[in-house]
């Protein structure tokens, strides 16, 4: 995975009734946590893997986040929910 | 027990329609006075905003034929503002790309399109009207527009060997998603039971396609595939259980838990014309009726699989038409006294003609 981007029609969304983030996508929802929907606003098509890391690591002046990411990642990818924009 | 909040509104536009499916499941006196005075802009524009106050989040645009409502571009746009998520279920033979074009601005999400066979002259022949080859350009207008893009394939014995043709198709078009759905038993289907329902072995080779399919092509394609509730020994949680994920607006604004229950006799519908949504959902008569649990009767009330609240006992209209009480167990579950009755429709005398569905009621029943 290169530069992930959101598949055709996914579309992230607070849920103000049910006070949950959640990614919409056709005829469904994904319920999201905190991290999965921070990884997946960063999820643009223009960043790398990389620098979504990166950019998480600022926000919460941790090390590493690598792995969070990854895994958020590579679950939405085997759903089909995330794509590879250079691909 | 909490009450759930819905997720999804079925907005029903209009029953009018340029196709002729004989296993629509629009009702059957979908011509008559009842439905005659379908709703103003301005009803289904308040009608979102409740839908998403109350927790909706998906707006599924059908009919009939959705794109036939003249208003369809500023529908779209109040589903974007009300915030939210609209797929249009459409059988493409209208969606020129001036509209498509219209809509993709207005902010539509996703566009559900029908084929009923990936064979030209067998899809018109089902559809009773010559549609395929607008259908096929509508789906790559819609792929084009970037819009989300499912196929739909409604399946019974006269479609299902085709299945891995249907397969090639969908991913051809570059559709994110194929529906399967295996033609459910109301509705004009009723009325053509006999020539529908397929055979087990007919089944079994699609399952097999599909999971080909599925090996061969991995979640570029995501593959949706609905056993019939006749080949099922335990019944589904049908529209995710009565009054618990789902409403279904009629055309003309009555509210319904699922498509079909207009056929149970004495259940009052409210209309959006005349309540708030959220008191329809919460308090109205059609709504309370058949959820939770309480109205259940045996063998429901002692569940020995304990599934009350797994399949919310099946399907009312199922259970109205195979026994005659909406409140009975769903007779596909083999702890039905009627489960004998699904089995014998399996086994039915099978026929290749239709009762092509019209604004007219058929003749055979």
């Amino acid at each position: 995975m290169t530069r992930p981007c959101l598949a055709t029609g996914a579309r992230l969304r607070y849920d103000e009734v049910r006070e949950e983030h959640l990614l919409l996508v056709p005829e469904g929802a994904v319920r999201l946590n905190r991290t999965a929907a921070e990884v997946l606003e960063l999820c643009d098509g223009e960043r790398s893997l990389d620098e979504i890391v990166g950019a998480l690591s600022v926000r919460y002046a941790r090390a590493d986040l690598r792995d969070d990411v990854r895994r958020v990642v590579d679950a939405m990818a085997a759903r089909g929910l995330v794509v590879d924009a250079a691909a | 027990m909490r009450q759930h909040r819905p997720s999804t509104l079925i907005a029903e536009l209009s029953y009018q329609c340029p196709l002729h499916c004989p296993y629509c499941s629009n009702p059957l006196d979908i011509g008559g006075e009842k439905y005659r005075r379908e709703l103003e802009t301005e009803h289904w524009i308040r009608t979102f905003r409740e839908a998403r106050r109350l927790g909706v989040l998906q707006l599924a645009l059908t009919g009939g034929e959705p794109m036939l409502r003249g208003d369809l571009v500023e529908l779209c746009a109040a589903s974007r503002d009300a915030g939210l998520y609209s797929s249009l279920i459409t059988a493409g033979t209208l969606f020129t790309r001036e509209r498509a074009e219209a809509l993709k601005s207005a902010g539509l999400d996703h566009v559900q399109i029908s084929i009923q066979s990936p064979n030209a002259d067998e899809n018109d022949r089902i559809a009773g009207n010559r549609s395929f080859e607008k259908k096929i350009a509508a789906a790559r207008l819609a792929k084009q527009l970037d819009f989300a893009l499912t196929i739909n394939c409604v399946l019974h014995r006269q479609n299902l060997d085709r299945i891995a043709e249907v397969l090639d198709l969908a991913l051809e078009l570059g559709a994110q998603r194929l529906e399967l759905a295996n033609t459910q038993y109301y509705g004009w289907a009723v009325a053509n039971q006999e020539a529908l329902l397929p055979s087990p072995k007919q089944l079994r080779r699609a399952e097999e396609a599909v999971q080909r399919f599925r090996e061969r092509v991995g979640p570029k394609v995501d593959v949706l595939w609905v056993l019939p509730d006749f080949y099922e020994d335990l019944p589904k949680p049908c529209m995710g259980g009565w009054g618990r994920t789902a409403m279904v607006v009629a055309p003309n604004g009555d509210v319904l838990p699922c498509h079909a229950a207009a056929t149970i006799p004495g259940l009052e519908f409210a209309n959006v014309r005349e309540h708030p949504l959220e008191w329809i959902w919460s308090s109205s008569d059609a709504f309370v009726r058949f959820r939770g649990t309480d109205w259940m009767q045996e063998p429901c009330r002692t569940c020995p699989l304990g599934r009350q609240e797994v399949d919310w006992g099946g399907c009312r209209c199922q259970a109205l038409r195979l026994t005659g009480d909406a409140a009975a167990t769903d007779p596909v579950c083999r702890f039905s006294r009627h489960h004998d009755r699904v089995i014998s429709a399996r086994e039915s005398a099978q026929t290749d003609e239709f009762v092509y569905r019209t604004m007219k009621r058929p003749v055979r029943n």
